[in-house]
């Protein structure tokens, strides 16, 4: 069974009913409906609204290549820091946990994060790693685990000194 | 009338005709003409691997040289063909290593290679010298290595956008330790990295160097360290440019761009990061090709690199360059020939991109020598293809990929048959078209009637009805490959156009509403057409009017073939028999 993007393909695929009662017309095409022109025949199915664009397979026509690359292998995000005089971007996906991540970011800003404890957030620096999520509100890092980090950051600040409290 | 020239002459003047379409042609005349041209030819092309036998192609041409030979189906990059389908390279590989011992150049396109291949090309051929993989699948690392061991004459090895089994970097430190006549490496679709050491002491004993393509894994430093070991470059692929962005490692590398002084093609550039693009701008001035296609660079960066490229004539960008930029190219790139614009969010949620068709609009009106194009873009206005075509009578290749299907005209609401046939009927050198968008069943009667010269016709969500199939089949007089998904046509005009199907050299339908009943009548009534279906249901217990996933048809001489896989489905040439696999399990 062909599966494309953890999809099967028979969600979208042409559907053949029992033999001999199927007309032309009502048979459902992989593809999806737009609002004009065509006349949405499948009355069998259910009145959920089509399926995600998505899922079309082999739509738009773009080899996999080009897709993994602009989609899953980059994640850039601004990075700032306050008082710096500009802001950097890193690649959220060269790294695979806090550590790793926050060491990257004392390499690139000069500095020390203090020892994060959940209760008490990072003391001992002055410094306090945030990020926006997003939903646009600022986090800070370390709370959620760290796929769920990567995926919704969208931007870092690295607080500094009396702005930034010891915990959020 | 009585005179017959003399086999040398006629051999001496073959030996200026280069054009294969011609050699054709010469063949045709007569005998003894056959004979000579086929005795003479030495770069041969097979445009699908099954409407012919290796067997044959090898005895026909006793003197090739040089083999071209294409497989799956075109929609097969875009997932559409399944896995197994077909398109193996090795009863070609063998029948040439029996017959054609001096075959020096073997290029192959979206076809099955094993190592097993490669090994047999390396064993058999000893004058081997450029050997040229796009889009194939099948192979290791080691199949590599064993071409690079043993083919000491060795010129090209262009591996592009292949799926290879990456076991390792080892492979480099297979070609000779003497200096090899490496002309051409092209290694970027390979994952894993390459001992730098290997890479930079190949290319010091490659003096005849010209083009480098590096994988993602080759990082800057490396990168580096090559171009001063190889200058005289022309084309160069680069390799990830993700790193950590030192001040050394910009003058460094900018001050190795500066002095390759012949660079012409840039490709790769992936992950390049906006700050390392003003180490690139030494070579923009002399740049005829920029492949920015996998680069996230955005606006206004994309400008101050391009508006250096005066002399560019072929560009991939991703439609991050945004209208702003195209209209840069517009004025900056007169030389522009092809221009190419990715999705950089292929998934529809994300598309959020100021790219229109606005975009296309300034370079059509900026770029007179636009002749290719290849544009993604969410929608579209038959004005804007209204203007396309005004102004670019010239076009050859036009693809268009709204990529909202069924999308109209945004600013009417009408289909975008208008914008297609203005594209049809003004394009009068269209050789390929690509359509979207929506299209009715008129939008084809133009198509058929117009675009006289289109080989290669690719359509989606496209139609009304039969009537757009029966125009297509009824014009479209120079058609070779059609390619169909998602349309609402059925069997009638397949039908009646049978014929035209031996005119073509393939024609690809899936999602379409064409039924098991009308792909067998169509094979036992073409005897030179194999008919595949490529269901995963035996279209045996199906009714016969219910459609089918996926029908591929396509001419030959050689009879159906013995190595389908389990899903496809070779309709037999005897009504009586069926359906069958004919290949023995």
């Amino acid at each position: 069974m062909e599966v494309t993007n953890g999809l099967n393909l028979k969600d979208t695929e042409l559907r053949l009913g029992l033999p001999g009662a199927q007309e032309e017309q009502q048979l459902e095409v992989s593809c999806v409906r737009s609002n004009n022109k065509r006349k949405n025949n499948d009355s069998t199915e259910e009145s959920a609204p089509p399926p995600a664009k998505t899922q079309i397979v082999g739509w738009p026509p773009v080899r996999s290549n080009r897709k993994n690359n602009n989609n899953k292998n980059v994640s850039y995000v601004k990075v700032s820091m306050d008082g710096a005089p500009y802001l950097r971007k890193i690649d959220l996906k060269m790294y695979k946990n806090y550590p790793e991540l926050l060491k990257a970011l004392e390499n690139m800003f000069k500095f020390t994060v203090g020892e994060y404890s959940e209760r008490e957030g990072y003391k001992g620096s002055g410094f306090v790693p945030t990020y926006e999520d997003k939903d646009g509100d600022w986090m800070l890092v370390g709370d959620v685990p760290w796929d769920m980090f990567s995926s919704s950051c969208q931007k870092l600040r690295i607080m500094k000194g009396s702005e930034a409290p010891t915990a959020l | 009338m009585g005179l017959r020239l003399p086999s040398k002459v006629l051999e001496h003047i073959l030996s200026f005709i280069d054009s294969n379409e011609d050699r054709n042609s010469v063949s045709l005349v007569c005998k003894s003409w056959f004979e000579t041209e086929r005795k003479t030819r030495k770069r041969v092309f097979v445009g699908n691997c099954y409407a012919v036998s290796p067997a044959a192609v090898a005895k026909r041409f006793p003197e090739m040289r040089s083999l071209t030979l294409k497989g799956k189906p075109h929609f097969a990059d875009y997932n559409l063909v399944p896995d197994g389908w077909g398109g193996y390279a090795w009863p070609w590989i063998e029948a040439m290593a029996a017959k054609c011992p001096s075959l020096e150049e073997i290029r192959l396109k979206r076809m099955v290679v094993t190592d097993e291949c490669l090994e047999k090309i390396a064993a058999s051929f000893k004058d081997f010298e450029v050997l040229v993989l796009t889009s194939c699948e099948g192979f290791s690392t080691d199949g590599i290595a064993a071409i690079a061991a043993t083919c000491r004459n060795l010129r090209v090895l262009e591996l592009r956008e292949c799926i290879v089994e990456d076991l390792g970097g080892d492979w480099l430190s297979y070609f000779p330790e003497t200096s090899t006549s490496l002309v051409s490496l092209d290694f970027s679709c390979l994952d894993s990295e390459v001992k730098i050491s290997d890479l930079e002491r190949l290319v010091s004993r490659s003096p005849n160097l010209k083009s480098l393509k590096l994988n993602p894994a080759v990082t800057l430093d490396g990168l580096v360290s090559l171009l001063r070991r190889a200058p005289q470059l022309t084309e160069l692929g680069t390799g990830s440019f993700a790193a950590q962005l030192k001040p050394e490692a910009f003058s460094k590398l900018s001050e190795a761009f500066s002095n390759c002084k012949q660079l012409q093609s840039l490709s790769g550039l992936w992950d390049v990061l906006p700050e390392y693009l003003p180490a690139l701008y030494s070579v923009c001035p002399g740049l005829t090709s920029l492949n920015l296609s996998y680069a996230t660079v955005r606006m206004p960066d994309l400008v101050e690199l391009l508006r250096r490229c005066s002399k560019l004539q072929k560009l991939w960008v991703m439609d991050l360059i945004e209208d702003k930029g195209l209209e840069a190219v517009a004025s900056y790139c007169k030389e522009l020939q092809e221009l190419r614009v990715f999705p950089s969010a292929p998934d529809l949620d994300e598309a959020n991109i100021p790219l229109t068709e606005q975009g296309l609009v300034f370079v059509s009106k900026g770029c007179r020598k636009l002749e290719s194009v290849l544009y993604f873009c969410v929608q579209f206005t038959n004005a804007a293809l209204l203007t396309i075509a005004r102004k670019r009578p010239n076009l050859k290749c036009f693809r268009l990929c709204v990529i909202e299907p069924f999308a109209p005209d945004y600013k009417t609401n009408e289909p975008l048959d208008k914008g297609f046939k203005a594209i049809a009927e003004g394009c009068k050198d269209l050789r390929r078209l690509s359509v979207s968008g929506l299209l009715s069943d008129k939008a084809f009667k133009y198509i058929g009637k117009h675009a006289k010269k289109v080989r290669m016709l690719s359509i989606a969500f496209a139609g009304d009805s039969d009537l757009m199939l029966h125009h297509l089949l009824s014009g479209c007089e120079s058609l070779k490959k059609l390619e169909i998904r998602d349309c609402p046509f059925g069997d009638t005009a397949l039908l009646e156009h049978a014929a035209k199907l031996e005119t073509m050299r393939s024609l690809w339908m899936s999602s379409c509403f064409v039924s098991f009943g009308a792909c067998k009548i169509l094979s036992q009534k073409m005897p030179r057409l194999n008919v595949e279906v490529i269901d995963e249901h035996p279209p045996e217990t199906r009714p016969e009017s219910s459609p089918v996933e996926r029908i591929y048809i396509y001419r030959t001489v050689a009879g159906p073939r013995m190595d389908t896989p389990e899903f496809v489905w070779t309709i037999h040439k005897n009504p009586e028999i069926g359906v069958s696999h004919l290949a023995i399990k």
